[in-house]
């Protein structure tokens, strides 16, 4: 008899594997090597997540119960998929061009990013698919329990809720580690989407691997095993027409609108081209997946005793016939079914809480200035992981209180029928652009109410919610609203009556309440991108002029994006634009650009409400849209030419005034070099004379006379240190520096600049983070220390803050170290951030400074001269400069 | 009673050595460091003589003097510049503008003496 | 929904014209009845997975498990290589040349 303990410990080492499978897909990801991680091979294995524990167990049990209409299940999604060129491949490329994170947003971004569609679908799917999570959770304890009594242990309910529990324990931090690291949903999860490709592995090989045996092991071949088949009850297999064409369709639905499948076949796909492979390949894996489900059943029908649970019969099959090896195996397949759906469905359904309810109840809470202050990312990062944990104890909660009895596949079906009822909206949505919000919100909320009474509610049993009267004769007596007799219509099967009626209301409701109502001018603008989004190469305008501040935005775009993605964003926007630094202009479409970075982190609504708090009501009008959102063809395609080429020439445009600039400014800059030098030196020689005349002359008693030689003694060193400052940068200059370089560890430079710079870390404090600092460097130490003192100074002469703090963080970026230096102060104002490196530039009144205005000139020169460089950071709430250094 | 001077300058060690020499002199001596406010400052009471720095925190030395220069009152204050740039298209523009007298840093005491002395006994 | 035939389209540059158009416009024409066939697929392919609903039985009680259990999974099996070879001959990312905008307009 096989141990249970090994079972346990069989387990525990695979879900090992796979954290280190995710683990190593996630390092890899972080270091850039994407290669095969997002290849159309993963992409299709992910793909699998479709086939849950109920196609893995169930399958086998339905088959035993209905025949060949398991079958339909896996029919439904091969249609979709070999019809991609339809309606996926147009959802990918959405899904690509909004940044959408999750079938919610899709609604809520076509209709305007309106908050409630986001709301209402996020409920329907927590109500939809917590029992399917329930689902998963029971298969994997009944089948765990099947080993316990094979190894001779009884299971009572409470040692079968305890390990449901420990799996979703475990399975939430999982989703969790792996899950909520990256905020931007755009990111891609391949720590998770390896770990599910490994797991579609190992299910359909335990599948394949149980068939093979029960065929040629057990039965005696091909043709014995078709002969049993034919022998069986179930050959009185008759199809029901409405029923085999139903549930077709509603698979069909189902796998474009279950939020874990949204999320790995649009947010999760990274290639275009990968959907071809899918089209073939994962009806493939699907035919391989159902090709042994029939003779496995039929053997178990024939071989196993009268009423065990045919959900089983994959693992007690084998079993039974002493090939526990085997029976391992088959629970590590059911074992991967359950896992890689609770965890992408959970994920799926987590980001939709946080992004359609948790954040826009956040954003409305604080009325004012939520843009720009708090912590966005950590709000919804926290909200999450919290969403996690509750999906999952509802889903355990399920399995408590629904006990276990029903079969596995109802409740498959109950969910699927409930999830599609988005479907309307979404088709209604991506190729009607007459289809606007009051249309899709009638429709899922009909929908919704249709499945509840008919379907979902009943699911509970004859009594469980609704009583026999009311099955019999409606509620209130009302004849016609039976569950399942809707409109007085009897004799329907159930499943068929709840597609059927939900459907056709449903559908009607979209059309009729979009045909009677008027959108909104964003929706129409959304309506058009989605429906057209093969013509929209450029993307429409959502914002006209705005009275954002670039550093406004780059503030609040931070606090979603982090800091290194958001900088990267605008420094790439300013370059495209033919600017340097990280201030791009603010135009509208690089707010539209910035909104749907943002929607890719957050979900189309709040992003739009965030940007719409700073831009303050900068929407398009109605004529905007008309001008932006031609009805056309030919218009839109030859505006996109010219709006390309205007931009084309916009960017020449701004280079060549850029250019333009400079060289005025070079020439301005050398008379004016000449004069400040010229100024700069009279200055203190001015003093020198005039007090030197007054000692001269006698006549001054002793306190004066130490008193004036003092100021000559000052204002000679003063000249001194500039005269210094002057060749030095000469030097620098010129290029003919003379660089020493050695090797040694940034903090000890650091530690020296700080010492060297005199600054009162009483007045100032200082914090800086040791194990970052801790990299060796190669390069001009002396030079780059001279750097930081004048950075670190700077901080004590210019820094206005009540109690200055200067924060020192270091961090790799990009093949180079960065190092940078933020005050708590003022900061520069944004108009002088341009020339804060120039010679002499100096923004406040020297007597306070007491320097030429030379300091960072010489730190950029010599930044230039060790193959790095040094960058006024804005948008850091104080001054802060980053130091980039290269590293060997 | 001395005549009053009134020193527009930002340096403080240059306000030190010129207050030095003039009060020594016999001058009433008032400063002023800021550009901005300059105006004002001569406005409160329209000295004798005015020495003004050509480069002032806030506002230049030359636009001070175009707006004392269109001011009644002080159209006819004799005005000292000062400037430690001492180019030939400085001392145009001072000029062009209407100071009495210009002078380039760095100067020695007797110089300004003998400048203060000319201007303010005129 | 109009379609505009590809040969009535006008060159989009004038470097397409020459000899070499006619190779190009041919080859957007193959294109475009590549995607016609991608989109009936589909449509073909439920039409056949309705079929065993259909086969007359002989006697009431008469089996047709096996058999259709074969015919279906050989219908699997050719619609998975029939959306193979089209996948071969389609091409995805041909979209950026604007072929694909002439015929998947939506209409309002």
């Amino acid at each position: 008899m096989i141990s249970f303990n090994l079972l346990v410990l069989v387990s525990l080492l695979y879900v090992a594997f796979l954290f280190i499978v995710a683990f190593v897909a996630e390092r890899r990801a972080a270091l850039g090597k994407t290669g095969w991680l997002r290849s159309s091979a993963i992409y299709t294995l992910s793909l699998s997540i479709y086939c849950t524990a109920w196609t893995f167990y169930g399958a086998v049990g339905y088959a035993a119960r209905s025949g060949l209409e398991f079958l339909t299940i896996y029919l439904g999604p091969t249609l979709v998929m070999i019809g991609w060129w339809w309606l996926v491949r147009k959802l990918v490329r959405i899904g690509r061009a909004q940044r959408l994170t999750s079938i919610a947003d899709l609604i809520s971004s076509r209709f305007g990013k309106s908050t409630g569609l986001g709301m209402m679908v996020t409920v329907l799917a927590i109500v939809g698919i917590t029992p399917y999570i329930a689902l998963q959770l029971q298969s994997v304890t009944q089948s765990i329990a099947v080993f316990a009594a094979s190894s001779g242990e009884i299971w009572a309910q409470r040692d079968l809720d305890g390990a449901a529990m420990w799996v979703a324990v475990g399975l939430a931090v999982f989703t969790v580690v792996f899950g909520t690291r990256n905020l931007d949903a755009h990111e891609r999860h391949d720590g998770i989407v390896l770990a599910i490709a490994v797991e579609a592995v190992v299910k359909l090989f335990a599948l394949i691997a149980v068939g093979v045996f029960v065929v040629w092991g057990v039965a005696g071949g091909v043709g014995a095993t078709m002969d049993l088949i034919d022998a069986s009850a179930q050959s009185q297999w008759a199809p029901s027409p409405s029923r085999w064409i139903g549930l077709i369709f509603v698979s069909g639905a189902a796998f474009l609108c279950l939020p874990r499948m949204f999320q790995v076949l649009v947010v999760e796909n990274s290639d275009e081209r990968a959907l071809g492979t899918a089209s073939w390949a994962f009806p493939t894996y699907l035919m391989l997946m159902s090709l042994f489900v029939v003779p496995i059943a039929v053997v178990g029908l024939d071989l196993m005793p009268e009423g065990s649970n045919p959900d089983l019969f994959v693992v007690t099959l084998p079993l039974s016939e002493g090939r526990e090896g085997l029976a391992i195996l088959a629970f590590l397949g059911g074992f991967s079914s359950a896992t890689s759906m609770v965890i992408v469905a959970t994920l799926a359904l987590a980001t939709m809480v946080s992004n359609h309810i948790v954040a826009p109840s956040w954003l409305t809470s604080r009325t004012t200035g939520a843009a720009v202050s708090g912590d966005v990312r950590g709000v919804v990062v926290a909200s999450r992981r919290i969403a996690i944990g509750v999906i999952m104890a509802l889903g355990y909660i399920y399995f408590r209180l629904s006990g276990g009895g029903t079969a596995l596949a109802a409740i498959g079906l109950v969910s699927f029928t409930g999830i599609m009822q988005v479907l309307p909206a979404m088709i209604g949505g991506v190729f009607w652009r007459g289809a606007n919000r009051w249309g899709a919100g009638a429709g899922i909320a009909i929908g919704f109410a249709i499945w509840a009474w008919t379907q979902f509610l009943p699911s509970f049993g004859v009594d469980g919610v609704i009583s026999q009267a009311v099955f019999d004769n409606g509620p209130f007596g009302i004849n016609w609203l039976r569950p399942h007799a809707l409109f007085g219509i009897d004799g329907i099967d159930p499943l068929v009556h709840v597609a059927f009626w939900s459907m056709l209301l449903n559908s009607g409701a979209v059309v009729l309440v979009s045909v009677l109502t008027f959108p909104n001018p964003l929706e129409r603008l959304q309506g058009a991108q989605f429906v057209n989004v093969y013509d929209y190469s450029s993307d429409a305008r959502v914002w006209s002029q705005s009275a954002a501040q670039a550093e406004d935005l780059l503030v609040m775009t931070q606090r979603i994006l982090g800091s290194a993605e958001a900088q990267a964003v605008f420094r790439a926007e300013a370059q495209m634009q033919g600017k340097s630094g990280f201030l791009p202009d603010v135009t509208p479409d690089f707010i539209g650009k910035l909104e749907r970075e943002m929607s890719g982190s957050i979900g189309a609504a709040a992003a739009h409400a965030m940007i719409g708090q700073l831009t303050e009501g900068a929407t398009v009008s109605v004529d905007d849209l008309m001008a932006v959102a031609d009805e056309t063809a030919q218009i839109v395609e030859y505006s996109n030419q010219l709006e390309a080429k205007s931009a084309e020439q916009e960017r020449t445009a701004r280079a060549l005034q850029e250019a333009n600039d400079k060289l005025t400014a070079l020439s301005i800059q050398k008379d004016a070099f000449l004069s400040q030098i010229s100024h700069e030196l009279r200055t203190p020689m001015t003093s020198i004379r005039s007090f030197s005349d007054i000692l001269r002359d006698g006549e001054v008693d002793g306190d004066a006379r130490r008193r004036f030689a003092g100021i000559i003694h000052d204002e000679t060193n003063r000249l001194t240190r500039l005269l210094d400052d002057l060749l030095d940068l000469g030097v620098l200059e010129s290029g003919q520096v003379q660089l020493n370089i050695a090797e040694g560890r940034l903090a000890d430079v650091l530690d020296r600049a700080v010492l060297a710079s005199g600054i009162d870390e009483t007045r100032v404090s200082i914090s800086r983070r040791a194990n970052a600092e801790a990299v060796t460097l190669s390069t001009d130490l002396e030079r780059l220390s001279q750097v930081f003192i004048n950075l670190i100074s700077n901080v004590a002469k210019y820094c206005d803050a009540d109690k200055p703090e200067l924060r020192i963080i270091v961090r790799p970026m990009e093949g180079q170290l960065v190092v940078d230096f933020c005050d708590n102060g003022t900061g520069v104002p944004e108009e002088s951030q341009s020339v804060i490196f120039e010679k002499f530039s100096r923004l406040e009144d020297e007597g306070k400074a007491g320097g030429a205005g030379l300091g960072l000139a010489i730190c950029r020169q010599i930044m230039t001269a060790i193959g790095g460089g040094i960058a006024y950071l804005p948008g850091q709430g104080g001054a802060a400069f980053r130091v980039t250094i290269p590293t060997a | 009673m001395g005549q009053r001077v009134l020193l527009i300058e930002d340096e403080p060690n240059i306000i030190e050595a010129v207050s030095y020499i003039l009060s020594r002199d016999g001058w009433t001596v008032h400063t002023h460091s800021d550009g901005e406010t300059a105006i004002e400052k001569v406005m409160q009471g329209v000295p004798d003589l005015i020495i003004l720095d050509v480069m002032l925190p806030g506002r230049s030395g030359y636009d001070i003097l175009r707006d004392l220069r269109a001011s009644a009152e002080t159209k006819e204050t004799p005005v000292m510049m000062l400037t430690a740039r001492g180019q030939a298209k400085d001392r145009e523009l001072a000029i062009g503008l209407g100071a009495t007298q210009f002078m380039t840093k760095p100067f020695s005491n007797a110089e300004v003496l003998e400048s203060v002395r000319a201007l303010a006994g005129s | 929904m109009t379609q505009a035939l590809p040969n009535d389209s006008p060159p989009k540059s004038p470097i397409k014209s020459g000899p070499r158009t006619k190779f190009l416009e041919r080859s957007n024409y193959r294109q475009r009845r590549f995607r016609d066939a991608a989109r009936w697929l589909p449509l073909f392919g439920a039409v056949f997975m309705v079929f065993p609903l259909m086969w007359p039985r002989e006697t009431p009680d008469q089996s047709l498990t096996s058999t259709s259990m074969i015919y279906l999974f050989a219908l699997w099996v050719i619609l998975a290589v029939l959306a193979f070879v089209l996948n071969r001959v389609l091409r995805v990312s041909d979209t950026i040349d604007g072929s694909e905008s002439t015929d998947e307009r939506g209409s309002e």
